[in-house]
């Protein structure tokens, strides 16, 4: 294993292991006001400091990274159940009009940025973390579909494929059989890139008010909260903001890794 | 050639309606009736009826996405209910500071990008390489927004040598509206700085095990005229794409940015326009948005044809 | 007094030995070939006198070019060297070329790098250069994009860019491995000519004995990194000391007895098939165009017949397999296997009656699966697939019969040799006991050595299983030794067929006898034992 795979999953280890160990324990109550202690810096009392409201940010932190790690995942989820199989059915029916319609659909997404899409969605259902999720999520749907196409296509090609349509399996069984395993390696690793865009995504959606809303904690409004009072107590922001960023570097690097690591080419050593 | 642009055309005009479509019919199926949704629940009965006549809404579904879809194309986007003047006015005055700003930061992206890329995949494996593709990493986990409030503190309340926000306006010169833009785009354009040189290592890297490059080594170049004789025009087919996303990214990323530095652009309008229900300024500014996108993908359509001479002559 | 004189060159990549005490030169106006199977070493010798090694190579030795020895050259040196002095010319004509610059541009690069001239002279060079290589201006502009070329054709460029400023020594590594025969023909037919005009230096690296006796004045055989044997082509030939010269020899002409043929009845009748292609629009509303790449086709395959297809690449033998195999559709005509139509439709009745073997052996298997799975593919298609021991015996039984043991069973491709994964692939297709194999280019990616031991495992298994097979191929000499026999195709049609003995030794049409012609010939063996 690479170094950037040792570091990167045990940073997202980490911030996972926060989040579950939320549930059951912070601190303190991240939602419990207590204005005569508010704005202090990090401490023995209050780890991480408290904000204008007095609260704990540790047991903030700690339940932002709930939120954060549900709304991409749930989006990452919605972008490969779907995006999977419509790059699979592309692939398999390359230069069909099925393929055609996919791919302009495909375009047509990515047209809409998810900040787009979950404008939309605001002004319309109002502002929530579901809808975060919805507009990450269709945003993540023609990613997975290309990066599934474009492998699947040039495996089609392959001779190993041509065996099994000679042996008279059918497009879904292939796709299933020999398909799938071959292209999921690249999934993963795409998979964990789409999952750190999505925490930059949610972050980035409420900041700016589309996201999670009040009293669910959430590191982009967290953020937006510190905003005025940067200038007084930088800690509000800088802390939140190295949060998102360690989960974000440490997603990477594990995709980083994880690339190497299930490279067939670099594992097997070359023939 | 024009074959080729001809074709790219034709389906920039099928995204644009058929995207135009989808807006108005996910604005049409918002929940109840447009007019009392917009004025809420408090709504009078009469004032209600006005705005559904002022809005059309008597028409059929069909009749009213024609006029909206013909409107925009002579420049009239309706009328803003909450602030009761026309949405076109108010769009251009909004462009002209989004517009600079995603340019703006796409130029200072590429700038940096560029360079580092090219330097990263020069002296792949070495030290700065390695510098370079650790920032890179850095670069790309951090929130553009988070960026900026960080450079506010830096640079406007601590040095002083920026404003914290708002905008001079273009009217006080260039320089000025230049000056007000720069804080923004910088926390924009990093990044995707990052990400864009990552590509353009990447994509170099690819090109150098090439067989053509093998070629121009055995003609006499040096490693180095090889990388910029020959790879560098070949890299640009996929940062070309990279670039093209990173617009709409910008773009989008511009709205959010707007809000940290109190920028009167297309973020600011539509925020308001949610918050005041104003579903014709949103229909229009989405509308707008996606209209720019398709616009820049077209572009870069164009551009790979200039890039590569295979795709001039398959069409 | 030799050109290129290479004394004990050695050379590890990475730690691992790949070249040791490696000796051999070239005198101006020589052709000397440097041959032997994979992983040799021989075109690490060519670029080791290019000195463009892999980044963690290591060297000993040197390596004197008319008396300067390029292991000392600096970098900036060597630059000056390559492309004026040396130049090199590279097996793949269609990635050789920089494909978004024209063909003028590129040669002009050569001469420009390395001679200070107005633009219009260089240009005027550039012309002057693809002409003698066979591209005149008025049919090849300048302004050709490599794209519009064929395979020889950028071949040509690559030749030119290397002889633009006449170097002193030429390499040439496979520079015809991926051309068809006629093409390859004109191409030695050039370099022999440029060596000659200009009394360069040739150091030529090929696989192919039959080129190598053809052309080379001289031969250096090398095995696993060392030369075993060097000498003049003809002598050598007539005395060879080194038991592997004589082996490889023996493996590129390797004859085989096939058993004899039963009495002919039809197993597969193909009835004037057609197979048409669209192509993308040429204009955004007329109709698409179509290519007709089998036009008219029809030959019957008997029961138990081993039957050839030759002919070069695009000539459609491809998509007429893939119609035979029901992978495409036919245009017009039909095509049965006893008796029954071939479709593209799921009728595993009709599937089960056929198998293929491919050409790739590295890419014709799943590399996630385990051997037994990957052979057992074809029991998708049979009503009662054996099960447990049967099942187990079965694999075992064919795993045998290729000459693999049934342990290989549990593992994975990639701790397979391509000879190996060859003989996976025939088990693959063996092991429902189909009526027909379909050989495609099954033995072309081999080294002559492995490809003599799978040309004896077909014979084996016809002795044991009466095999029928139809054998795709580009390759006459493998085709008139393992083919009853033969079609002949060219642009989507049939142009001969017959007894392959007959239409080798008396071909009636001119397109067979061009082929024949162009076909580089082995030399006639002085070894006592060669032929089985």
């Amino acid at each position: 294993m690479s170094r950037n795979l040792i570091i990167g999953t045990a940073l997202s280890s980490l911030v996972l292991l926060a989040a579950l160990v939320s549930f059951v324990w912070t601190p303190f109550d991240h939602a419990a006001m207590n204005i005569p202690a508010k704005l202090q810096t990090p401490n023995g009392t209050h780890w991480l400091g408290t904000d204008h409201f007095g609260r704990d940010i540790f047991s903030m932190v700690m339940v932002g990274a709930r939120t954060s790690i549900a709304v991409a995942l749930v989006a990452v989820g919605i972008g490969m159940s779907i995006g999977i199989p419509l790059g699979l059915t592309a692939a398999a029916r390359s230069g069909s009009w099925l393929d055609e319609l996919i791919m302009r659909g495909n375009d047509l997404v990515f047209a809409f940025p998810s900040l787009v899409i979950a404008i939309l969605i605001t002004a319309i259902f109002g502002a929530g973390a579901v809808n975060a999720i919805i507009a990450i999520g269709i945003f993540n749907i023609p990613v997975f579909a290309r990066i599934t196409r474009g492998a699947a296509l040039s495996l089609w090609q392959r001779e190993f494929i041509l065996a099994a349509r000679v042996s008279g399996k059918g497009a879904a069984r292939i796709s299933a059989e020999h398909i799938l395993p071959n292209v999921a390696n690249l999934l993963i690793v795409q998979g964990t890139i789409q999952f750190s865009l999505g925490i930059l995504a949610e972050a980035g959606l409420s900041y700016v008010g589309l996201g999670a809303q009040p009293p669910t904690p959430s590191w982009g409004r967290m953020l937006a909260d510190a905003q005025t009072m940067v200038s007084l107590a930088p800690h509000l922001a800088l802390i939140p903001g190295s949060a998102i960023i360690l989960t974000v570097l440490g997603l990477n690097l594990m995709g980083d890794g994880l690339r190497d690591w299930l490279d067939p080419k670099l594992r097997v050593g070359r023939t | 050639m024009i074959r080729y642009t001809l074709k790219r055309l034709l389906s920039l005009i099928l995204s644009l309606a058929v995207a135009s479509l989808v807006i108005f019919f996910v604005i049409e199926v918002a929940p109840g009736d447009p007019a009392s949704f917009m004025l809420g629940l408090n709504a009078q009965p009469d004032t209600v009826a006005a705005l559904r006549a002022e809005l059309g809404l008597d028409q059929s579904q069909f009749g009213r996405y024609l006029s909206w879809v013909t409107g925009m194309m002579h420049g009239d986007f309706g009328t803003s209910y909450t602030y009761r003047t026309p949405v076109a006015g108010m769009i251009s005055d909004r462009l002209w500071v989004s517009l600079p700003l995603a340019l703006y930061a796409l130029i200072l992206s590429t700038l940096i990008a560029f360079p580092a890329g090219i330097y990263a995949a020069a002296r792949r494996g070495k030290t700065g390489d390695m510098a370079v593709m650790g920032a890179t990493q850095l670069g790309v986990a951090v929130p553009n927004f988070w960026f900026a409030m960080m450079l506010v503190v830096i640079f406007a309340i601590n040095l002083r040598w920026f404003n914290a926000g708002g905008f001079a306006g273009w009217d006080k010169g260039l320089l000025a509206g230049l000056h007000s833009l720069t804080l923004p785009a910088i926390s924009l354009a990093l990044p995707q700085a990052a990400i864009l040189a990552r590509v353009m290592r990447s994509a170099l890297l690819d090109i150098l095990g090439e067989d053509f490059m093998r070629t121009a080594r055995a003609k006499g170049l040096s490693r180095r005229q090889a990388l910029w004789r020959h790879g560098l025009r070949n890299a640009m087919i996929p940062v070309l794409t990279i670039i093209g996303l990173q617009f709409s990214f910008l773009l989008a990323g511009a709205i959010i940015i707007e809000q940290v530095f109190y920028l009167p652009g297309l973020g600011r309008l539509v925020f308001q326009a949610i918050s005041a229900r104003d579903l014709i300024v949103v229909e229009s500014v989405v509308m707008l948005l996606v209209l720019a996108v398709i616009t820049v993908n077209f572009l870069v359509d164009l551009a790979y044809a200039l890039v590569d001479p295979r795709l001039r002559s398959r069409t | 007094m030799s050109l290129l004189d290479i004394r004990n060159l050695s050379l590890t990549i990475a730690g691992l030995p790949i070249l040791q005490d490696v000796s051999l030169s070239v005198a101006p106006g020589e052709i000397v070939a440097v041959t032997g199977e994979s992983g040799s070493g021989k075109s690490m010798t060519a670029l080791a006198v290019m000195q463009l090694l892999p980044d963690l190579a290591q060297t000993r030795g040197t390596i004197t070019l008319d008396g300067t020895n390029l292991m000392e050259q600096s970098e900036t040196q060597m630059c000056a060297l390559r492309g004026a002095s040396i130049g090199m010319v590279f097996q793949e004509p269609m990635t050789a070329l920089n494909p978004v610059k024209t063909i003028g541009d590129q040669v002009m690069e050569t001469i420009l790098i390395h001679k200070a001239m107005p633009p219009a002279e260089a240009r005027q060079h550039a012309q002057d250069t693809l002409t003698r290589v066979g591209l005149p201006a008025d049919r090849f502009p300048l302004s050709r994009f490599p794209h519009e070329l064929s395979g020889g054709q950028r071949q040509r460029v690559v030749i030119a860019m290397a002889i633009a400023l006449r170097p002193k020594l030429l390499i040439a590594d496979e520079p015809t491995t991926a051309l068809d025969v006629t093409t390859q023909a004109q191409i030695l037919a050039l370099l022999k000519d440029l060596v000659q005009d200009y009394g360069m230096g040739l150091l030529m690296i090929t696989h192919d004995l039959a080129v190598v006796a053809d052309l080379a004045d001289k031969i250096v055989v090398m095995r696993h990194g060392e030369v075993v044997e060097t000498g003049p082509t003809q002598g050598l030939i007539a005395n060879m000391q080194h038991p592997y010269t004589r082996m490889l020899f023996a493996a590129s002409n390797h004859q085989v007895v096939l058993p004899p043929a039963p009495a002919p009845k039809p197993l597969l009748q193909v009835k004037s098939a057609v197979r048409d292609y669209r192509l993308p629009r040429t204009s955004l509303f007329g109709a698409p165009g179509h290519y007709r790449a089998v036009k008219d086709v029809s030959f019957t395959l008997n029961r138990g017949e081993r039957l050839g297809l030759v002919g070069e690449s695009g000539c459609g033998k491809s998509t007429l397999t893939r119609a035979i195999l029901g992978l495409e559709p036919l245009q017009g005509g039909e095509i049965l296997l006893d008796g029954h139509p071939v479709t593209t439709a799921k009728d595993a009745d009709l599937r089960r009656k056929m198998q293929v073997v491919f050409q790739d052996p590295f890419g014709s298997f799943n590399p996630r699966h385990r051997v037994d799975r990957l052979i057992t593919e074809p029991f998708y298609l049979l009503e009662q697939p054996p099960k447990g021991t049967a099942r187990s015996d079965l694999i075992a039984e064919t795993l045998t019969a290729v000459g693999l043991s049934s342990d290989d069973a549990r593992k994975y491709i990639h701790q397979f040799s391509g000879g190996q994964r060859q003989r996976i692939a025939i088990a693959r297709a063996l092991i429902t006991r189909p009526e027909l194999i379909l050989f495609d280019e099954a033995v072309s990616a081999l080294d002559v050595s492995v490809r003599a031991q799978i040309l004896d495992l077909l014979v084996e298994l016809c002795e044991a299983y009466s095999l029928t097979y139809l054998f795709i191929s580009h390759d006459l000499n493998v085709v008139r030794t393992i083919t009853d026999r033969v079609l002949v195709m060219k642009a989507g049609e049939i142009v001969e067929q017959g007894e392959t003995e007959a239409v080798f030794s008396d071909p009636q049409h001119p397109y067979t006898r061009s082929l024949l012609a162009a076909a580089p010939k082995l030399p006639e063996l002085n070894m006592g034992t060669v032929v089985a």
